[in-house]
């Protein structure tokens, strides 16, 4: 492994070392979804993580797939090429992010042809793609290298009468074959994360459902179609809030929420958090400090019942409605 | 029935579908169309679509039949080829395996190689070529960065976009738009 633990050994020790990655941010969040960002970085400062900044990174290449696969590909290893350059494995929070940059790092690795394509494209900037290096969305951070059973010393205040349903999104999962992590068809690691907050997971009818991001400039309305049926059944399974792992499918749910109300003439008033976010409530985190204000569907409400609800142990649903 | 079956002027009859037998060669020697050879249509990739499942216009299944016919216009000039959510839930339950996601991608960049493409990847196109992001970097935006006490957003140097774009071909298609406008 390259240098992600600043002690090698066992994975046991791994999980004491200081964990330090190469950041990457990706174009969503920074620019869209800055919430995400601030809670995670005020999340990772707590957990005593080391981000180190990638300079000069562009896209992931995923918004141009569609147009130019080699372009994509280029995209992609030039930023794989970044990390490898600082000797890191790179850590995202933005699930597309994630799955273009694991799909191009494992089939350059493992297909000498696109390799050597790919590199001679490189070349012409003087990099060179080498595959000394994995990439890591911040979830699987928390699973693989920190461990849930750490993780959870750091809860100081769960998030106990919360019922909150997660949002899976599709690009931490498929394609299975790339991405290896939990069951792509009945995930279970974000109800875990959840449980792990001291919160109640939400069960409801079509989990696994997307949320349309990718063609959203295109087709605006099919999305809409997609995150009403989602908040429908979100609502229908009585949960407080909704929470996700990616900017774009956060960007779905929160800033056009408010456009699917329109569109179906019903009210959600459903709260979309980033996980971090909840995170750092859960670990005592001023509310101020995790962005929570920036979020356009208003949490308001939601924190307040949490404040009443804390320590008695009631539903927050009581409180709030 | 029969009082609606009336011909009116605004009846088009379909024009005859030009066949390329060649087409479907030339899927199959791109990076990700090598799969569109398993597909025995049994339609299992528009079942678990998403967006089928909400819409009539979009088929994968039809798409990769399309392909295999050899009807090459009318697969690319379709406006539907563009509503896949990249979702990839089609590939993951192909029982032939078929990397059914990348077989439509393999169209959607032959179709821009055509001129067929939606305006939003122009904009997209052009940002990362500026500056390396898919989104436009505003200054507004980079100064909340420093106020909300965010790092300075990293710069990508144009000219290696530039150069990877000119190398794989990508300068071309957006500077082609650009010439349009």
């Amino acid at each position: 492994m390259s240098g992600k633990s600043e002690s090698t050994g066992n994975s046991e020790s791994k999980k004491d070392a200081v964990l330090k990655y190469a950041f990457y941010l990706g174009c969503a969040t920074p620019l869209r979804e800055r919430a995400y960002e601030i809670s995670a970085r005020r999340v990772l400062k707590e957990l005593g993580v080391k981000l180190v900044e990638m300079k000069g990174v562009n896209c992931c290449g995923l918004p141009i797939d569609a147009v130019n696969h080699e372009m994509t590909l280029a995209l992609s290893a030039r930023n794989l090429v970044i990390a490898e350059k600082m000797g890191l494995d790179i850590l995202t929070l933005c699930s597309g992010c994630t799955g273009q940059l694991m799909k191009t790092n494992k089939h350059l690795k493992g297909n000498r042809e696109s390799r050597e394509r790919v590199n001679s494209y490189l070349k012409i900037i003087r990099m060179e793609f080498k595959g000394t290096i994995e990439v890591k969305h911040l979830l699987r951070v928390f699973i693989e290298d920190i461990g849930f059973e750490k993780l959870k010393t750091y809860i100081k205040r769960p998030l106990s009468g919360m019922r909150i349903a997660a949002h899976y999104g599709c690009h931490l999962l498929m394609p299975s074959k790339y991405l290896e992590f939990d069951d792509f068809e009945d995930p279970k690691f974000l109800r875990e994360f959840i449980a792990l907050l001291g919160a109640e997971p939400v069960r409801y009818a079509d989990e696994k459902e997307c949320c349309g991001a990718v063609i959203a400039g295109v087709n605006l309305d099919l999305p809409l179609n997609l995150i009403a049926d989602k908040f429908r059944n979100v609502k229908n399974a009585q949960a407080d809030a909704m929470t996700t792992i990616c900017p774009s499918c956060h960007l779905m749910y929160d800033q056009h929420q408010s456009s699917a109300e329109k569109m179906f003439d019903e009210t959600y008033n459903m709260p979309v958090l980033h996980f971090t976010q909840l995170l750092g409530l859960a670990m005592g985190i001023p509310a101020e400090e995790l962005a929570l204000d920036e979020l356009k569907v208003s949490s308001e409400g939601l924190l307040t019942a949490m404040e009443q609800t804390a320590y008695v142990g009631q539903s927050v649903r009581k409180v709030w409605s | 029935m029969t009082d609606n079956a009336v011909e009116s002027e605004g009846v088009k009859l379909q024009t005859p579908s030009r066949v390329n037998p060649e087409f479907k060669h030339e899927v199959l020697s791109m990076p990700g169309g090598e799969t569109l050879k398993y597909c025995f249509q049994c339609g299992t990739c528009t079942s678990c679509c998403p967006i089928a499942d909400i819409t009539d216009s979009y088929r994968p299944r039809t798409a990769i039949r399309l392909a295999q016919l050899g009807l090459e216009e009318r697969l690319l000039s379709s406006d539907t080829l563009w509503l896949c959510a990249a979702c990839y839930t089609c590939t993951d339950h192909c029982p032939q395996g078929v990397e059914v996601k990348d077989v439509l991608r393999v169209f959607q960049n032959l179709a821009v190689k055509k001129g067929y493409i939606p305006r939003v990847y122009r904009e997209v196109g052009k940002n990362i070529l500026n500056a390396g992001y898919a989104y436009k970097i505003s200054k507004f935006k980079m100064k909340k960065r420093i106020e909300k006490g965010l790092p300075p957003l990293s710069e990508t140097p144009p000219a290696h976009m530039e150069k990877l774009a000119k190398a794989t071909g990508f300068h071309e298609t957006i500077a082609e738009m650009e010439d349009e406008e």
